[in-house]
């Protein structure tokens, strides 16, 4: 381990508002890269499903 | 077409969008595995066992999320350019979905190489943006996929909007070397100290093996989200299609 | 051209006489709106202009801009035209017809965007030394400002052609056309205005200028396919 207490490790040696803005960022990018496409794919099959019925109730 | 002996068979298999959304279905749930143990374990190797820099500090850790980011910039691109070729040489609709899926995903990859580059600087150099020669293209490559996304967006008809996307990112791809040396050699003009972001080869194993995860975790990662997005373009595309309806009535 | 569709008759025509023909045509259809092309030249003078208003004034500060300033001007006024070269063919169904016909689509590009670049990159390099005196640029660096902008301006011409082939069918193209050529022209941007720095401090000027005759060489070469095939693209649909 290269730190020797939780204070440590969020402090960073001074760095810590750096090195967690950027993990913040990361998985911020990363989560929202993957959940935006399953919400998407929701929509995208609700809206379907729904001109499937209106298409076959004509 | 027949007489492209030289391609294999999976090639042609790729050209028809419900093989693809069929077999993006079985391989995603893998990719999303492999991405979470690398990302997660990578994360916590980073953060918690690699050594600190010995001049940078602790800051240093942003290089594990910095250099991933920007390599699957650089590939994404490379990907999109492809895509776009092989959709106007080969017409096929899926290489078309690819290049568009691909470009957000891409874009937001260099938009986080920029912004940790750009943190990285600021306790590494003293200023919150530098005219840094990789900074600098890469934020060139930024404008890159904003163009292919905007023309994509504009052009109403998809198969043209594809199509013009698909030249643009061609046009790009042969721009990115010229880009990419005029920008360094810029540099070196107006920047006599060069500063270098990454210790590439005075890196020791304890340093570069959790960059490796994380890089190998953020590739897993775009193929995730790349097929996540590919699927959603081939059911819009797709709507009308006999195995389109039977899949929506079996939600 | 009196012989009507006689295929093998159409078929001589070379390549030199159709270069010939379409500029000529460029020409004639420009200066039948005189005030059209003075706009590009008006806007690089108003470019320039801007910056000691919004900057400084200060003669020793705009000399150290003043290679950058015109270049990046030149660009702008450049980018501004560009959107012109294919909308008016595209209107009136012309371009379409040009699509159509046997006549390769390459030697036609080429003699419309040189038919475009006279008008506009050639006139903006003739203009450059009135910006470079209200900018305070040393007198040395006037012939490698000249130089530059004489090979850099043919490329930005060339690479704004493709721009414009992408976006002609859209209705509002024009700021979606800086968005995708912008990128495109920072390399010529780069060796351009540091040919023009090289020159002020009396540097060497070759390897500026032979960077920029390469850009324009694999432009020359590449542009016309790429804006033939975003042609054909754009009138598909």
């Amino acid at each position: 381990m290269s730190f020797n207490s939780v204070s440590e490790f969020l402090a960073m040696g001074g760095h810590g508002l750096y090195v967690w803005l950027s993990y913040g960022l990361g998985a911020g990018v990363i989560v929202a890269n993957l959940i935006l496409p399953k919400l998407s794919r929701n929509r995208l099959l609700a809206e379907q499903k729904r001109r499937l019925r209106r298409e076959e109730t004509v | 077409m027949a007489d492209k002996k030289w391609l294999p068979r999976w090639f042609f298999q790729l050209a028809s969008p419900r093989w693809c959304y069929q077999i993006t279905g079985r391989l995603l749930p893998w990719f999303l595995l492999a991405t979470l143990i690398l990302l997660a374990g990578g994360t916590v190797w980073s953060l918690l066992f690699a050594p600190a820099d010995y001049q940078q500090g602790n800051s240093f850790r942003i290089i594990y999320l910095h250099v991933p980011s920007a390599i699957l910039a650089q590939s994404a691109y490379m990907l999109m350019a492809v895509a776009g070729a092989i959709g106007l040489i080969w017409k096929m609709k899926v290489a078309d979905m690819v290049l568009k899926s691909a470009a957000p995903i891409g874009a937001s990859m260099a938009v986080l190489a920029l912004a940790t580059g750009a943190i990285w600087g600021k306790p590494t150099w003293g200023s919150w943006w530098v005219w840094d020669a990789r900074l600098t293209s890469m934020l060139i490559l930024l404008f890159l996929y904003l163009g292919v996304m905007a023309l994509n967006s504009a052009i109403e008809n998809e198969s043209t909007a594809a199509q013009a996307s698909a030249v643009l990112a061609l046009v790009g791809v042969v721009n990115i070397p010229i880009i990419k040396y005029s920008v360094e050699w810029w540099n070196t003009l107006h920047q006599p100290a060069t500063f270098k972001l990454t210790e590439k080869p005075a890196m020791p194993p304890e340093m570069w093996l959790p960059l490796l995860v994380m890089v190998i975790g953020f590739y897993c990662f775009f193929a995730v989200s790349l097929m996540q997005r590919l699927r959603n373009e081939i059911i819009w595309r797709e709507r009308r299609a006999s195995w389109v309806r039977e899949l929506l009535n079996k939600q | 051209m009196s012989t009507g569709t006689n295929p093998e008759n159409m078929q001589k025509v070379s390549a030199l006489a159709l270069f010939m023909a379409t500029m000529r045509r460029e020409f004639l259809l420009s200066f039948r709106r005189k005030s059209d092309l003075a706009n590009p030249l008006i806007f690089f003078l108003m470019v320039a202009t801007l910056f000691p208003l919004g900057v400084s004034p200060e003669p020793g500060f705009l000399a150290q801009l003043a290679p950058g300033v015109v270049w990046v001007a030149a660009l702008l006024a450049t980018l501004l035209s560009m959107d012109a070269l294919f909308r008016s063919d595209y209107e009136d169904g012309s371009l379409e017809q040009l699509l159509l016909s046997p006549q390769p689509l390459f030697v036609v590009v080429l003699a419309k965007v040189s038919a475009h670049w006279c008008m506009t990159g050639l006139a903006l390099t003739v203009m450059a030394p009135l910006l470079a005196v209200m900018l305070f640029l040393p007198a040395d660096g006037m012939p490698g400002l000249m130089l530059s902008l004489l090979l850099g301006t043919p490329t930005l011409s060339l690479v704004g052609a493709i721009g414009a082939a992408l976006t002609v069918g859209l209705k509002k193209g024009g700021v979606l056309i800086s968005l995708l050529v912008l990128p495109l022209y920072i390399p010529v941007l780069i060796f351009g205005s540091s040919a023009v720095q090289a020159a002020v401090t009396g540097l060497p000027l070759g390897g500026y200028l032979a960077l920029l005759g390469a850009l324009l060489a694999l432009a020359l070469a590449l542009a016309p396919l790429a804006v033939a095939a975003a042609l054909r693209i754009s009138i598909s649909s």
